[in-house]
């Protein structure tokens, strides 16, 4: 059987062999995956072998199990050379077909990578211990995190008016920000009071229903409309808590599941208000204080550009809803930090820890719940308010349960609780498979990747510190931290 | 103070006190002895409110607490160190603390955590430090400590000396009768160390299957033979005492 990776190294002839051991069975499971196919034949189907791809998988997983093998060994600046030559007969187009070209080249620079690393920290310190590359990595980081986030922010504030920013970025960094709002808005719910809910998608979706009907309906503006769709997510968020008071983990989430279907397929069905599939169009754009973006406003009022004397630029509304959910993430966020510090936010931390202990001092396990599912909706929702705004169109296809996926990737990525590390992992998730979309189907595969590297490096998340929410003596300066 | 008459709790078909009648009086150290699965837990639980009691009642102060929900029961000036100390692992020392005193007056809390940091010094200098990495020792005192933050008038204290080392446990149950003394808290103490508890009461109590079979002052119940050949193992007067059943 193959040892695990985490046992010490052994010798060249016990590599060897796990290697092959390992090859055997990766052989054995890519046989029917990889090995046969079908293709039509006149009479029904026939089977096809792809011997080549499977000779040439059996290989790959032979030399790369060999080379992490020996990259935490003596041997690690031979398998980043091994590593590096297994990228590159998959770069040239030696193999059979391009998929496993990919994962030529993928292996290849994993091993490369490990054993370059462990390569270059045996030259530097003879001997070390169990520390890895990310390790220090990490001790470099955790240096500089201090900054990391107030960096973040200005760069934030100033983003739109940076020389190389293009309309393209500028879209991105909206999207970006959504995601982050509704990380925050979530991590509510499951950073700090450890309620496992796979159906935030559904508050997205009532905040962003509510709006489009009742400008549909009433006419009303984005502004009369945003605390009213808040309110109504966080009267959803009410409803899913009833049912799932008693339940934790594993059975809470899947009714949150549940939940969240349910919302998405009632706005599908219910035709005569949501108008189905086909969604609702002619959504208001949000308006600066009265001004509307356009370039002819209607008799009598005066458009955004006119007022403040500028050309007109299609740009200037997309700057707007720029810092329009700014804001709303740092609403989010602001309401985060200080509600931790507040007898509401510690006891959804007491309530994360341990319901039986929340008891024996004194805090109600069912108001605590219900107000961590309603404040957490009132965010989500906002974020749909705005999410309709931005889209002047919204339909049930925005609201798979992918979305929600998506958007707890994001918390658990981001180490539960972490407010920054919504922020990193948001980029990461968003931000790059959206700037990379050229690359298509491969962008997927670089997704993965990084999220078994994160998964491998960071088990608990970017960010899994916890900052205390109060230390002894405020003198600061006295107290050991 | 406390008055427990006639109380029955039931887990769903199994019946786990049958019928206890308990007091404690104001300023009081009761000890509550027994058996493994005697139901020592379930009545201090009981007194918490969950489980609730089939039937019986339980009056606290004259208040009747029986059918009322375990939060509103710890507002009343009860509290609980449950079974297996149940910290808030990823939280603080400190922010335990913090959370203990959820439900007194905040201005008192500066002075409360300083006298729990008198009490038990080793937690200031762990103030920081995040609960589930206390040792065992050091957790019970955060356990009570959090239990005394909420300014209780009765401290349930469910094993305290559970798995402590001797001069660990000499020191927590020094504490406890501080506590009694100055600040005249009373207090209800399960334990299986029955020679300390026995010792530090005034009063105790023994449960045998959910019945109390034998009270009386602590010192004439360490006198008991049947307590003695029961519980003390033969009687003998060292710290290892009292661990047998
Ligand atoms: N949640 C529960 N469900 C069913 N039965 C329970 C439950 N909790 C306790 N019991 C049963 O009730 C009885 C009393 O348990 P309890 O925990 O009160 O005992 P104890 O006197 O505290 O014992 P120990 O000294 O071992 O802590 C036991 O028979 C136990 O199995
Ligand atoms: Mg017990």
């Amino acid at each position: 059987m193959a040892r695990p990776l985490s046992a010490p190294a052994g010798t060249l002839r016990r590599e060897v062999s796990d290697a092959l051991v390992f090859a055997l069975i990766a052989t054995a499971l890519a046989l029917p995956f990889i090995g046969i196919y079908t293709v039509p034949a006149t009479a029904g189907l026939r089977l096809a072998t792809r011997l080549p791809d499977l000779v040439a998988i059996a290989g790959l997983a032979f030399v790369g199990r060999l080379g992490l093998g020996l990259a935490r060994g003596p041997w690690a600046a031979g398998a980043a050379v091994l590593g590096l030559a297994v990228a590159a007969i998959g770069w040239v187009g030696l193999l059979p077909s391009r998929e496993v070209a990919v994962f030529a080249i993928a292996a290849g620079l994993v091993v490369l990578i490990r054993g370059a690393m462990r390569a270059a920290r045996g030259s530097a310190e003879p001997g070390a211990g169990r520390r890895t590359g990310a390790d220090a990595l990490a001790d470099g980081a955790a240096r500089l995190l201090p900054y990391l986030g107030p960096v973040l922010f200005v760069v934030a504030l100033v983003l739109p008016f940076l020389p190389f920013v293009d309309r393209r970025l500028l879209d991105l960094a909206i999207l970006v920000l959504t995601y982050v709002m509704l990380g925050w808005g979530l991590n509510i719910v499951v950073g700090l009071a450890g309620l496992l809910d796979l159906g935030y998608v559904a508050f997205y979706a009532v905040g962003a229903y509510s709006f489009a009907l009742l400008a549909l309906h009433f006419d009303w503006g984005f502004w009369a409309c945003l605390p009213l769709a808040g309110l109504f997510a966080a009267l959803f968020g009410i409803l899913l808590g009833f049912p799932v008071l008693r339940l934790r983990g594993d059975y809470l989430a899947i009714v949150t599941l549940g939940f969240g279907e349910m919302i998405r397929i009632v706005l599908v069905n219910w035709t005569s208000l949501t108008n189905g599939p086909n969604g609702i169009s002619g959504i208001p754009r949000p308006s600066f204080f009265g001004l509307e973006f356009t370039r002819e406003p209607q008799p009598g009022t005066q458009s955004f550009h006119q007022f403040f004397g500028l050309e007109f630029s299609t740009l200037h509304r997309v700057i707007f809803l720029y810092y329009l959910i700014l804001v709303l993430a740092l609403v989010t966020n602001f309401f985060t930090l200080r509600i931790r510090r507040l007898p509401l936010g510690r006891a959804w931390e007491a309530l994360r820890e341990d319901e039986i202990a929340c008891r024996a001092i004194g805090i109600n396990p069912t108001n605590t719940k219900l107000a961590a599912f309603a404040i957490g909706a009132m965010f989500g929702g906002f974020a749909g308010t705005f999410f309709a705004a931005r889209q002047t169109f919204v339909s049930p296809e925005s609201f798979t349960f992918i979305e929600s996926a998506i958007i707890l990737a994001i918390v658990v990525l981001g180490g539960m609780g972490s407010q920054l590390g919504v922020v990193l992992a948001a980029l990461l998730l968003i931000g790059i498979p959206e700037w990379f979309r050229e690359l298509q189907d491969y962008r997927m595969i670089a997704f993965g990747a990084a999220m078994v590297a994160v998964m491998i490096w960071r088990p608990r998340g970017l960010l899994a510190v916890r900052e205390p929410t109060i230390r002894l003596g405020r003198r600061r300066r006295g107290a050991p931290s | 103070m406390l008055d427990l008459r006639g109380v029955e709790t039931f887990y769903g078909h199994i019946q786990a006190l049958r019928g206890v009648d308990l007091h404690v009086g104001e300023g009081e150290i009761v000890a509550l002895i027994g058996a493994n699965g005697a139901g020592k837990s379930t009545l201090l639980m009981t007194v918490c409110g969950k489980p609730a009691p089939r039937a019986g009642s339980i009056r606290f102060q004259g208040k009747e607490l029986a059918g009322r929900s375990t939060h509103e029961i710890m507002r009343t000036g009860i509290a609980h160190a449950p079974e297996g100390r149940r910290i808030f692992p990823r939280l603080t020392v400190l922010e335990n603390l913090q959370l203990g005193a959820l439900t007194a007056a905040p201005e008192h809390f500066a002075t409360d955590v300083e006298r729990v940091f008198t009490l038990f010094p080793v937690l200031r200098q762990r103030s920081g430090q995040r609960g589930g990495t206390l040792s065992g020792g050091e957790q019970q005192m955060l356990a009570i400590g959090r239990a005394l933050m909420s300014r209780p008038r009765l401290l349930l204290l469910d094993e305290p000396s559970l798995g402590l080392a001797p001069m660990i446990v000499q020191h927590i149950f020094r504490v406890i009768r501080d506590i009694n003394e100055t600040a005249g808290v009373s207090v209800l103490l399960v334990e299986q160390n029955a020679y300390h508890a026995l010792r530090l009461a005034r009063r105790g109590y023994v449960l045998v299957n959910g019945r109390i079979t034998l009270s009386g002052e602590g010192a004439a119940l360490l006198d008991n033979p049947e307590i003695r050949a029961a519980y003390l193992e033969g009687g003998a007067r060292s710290d290892k005492a009292g661990t047998g059943a």
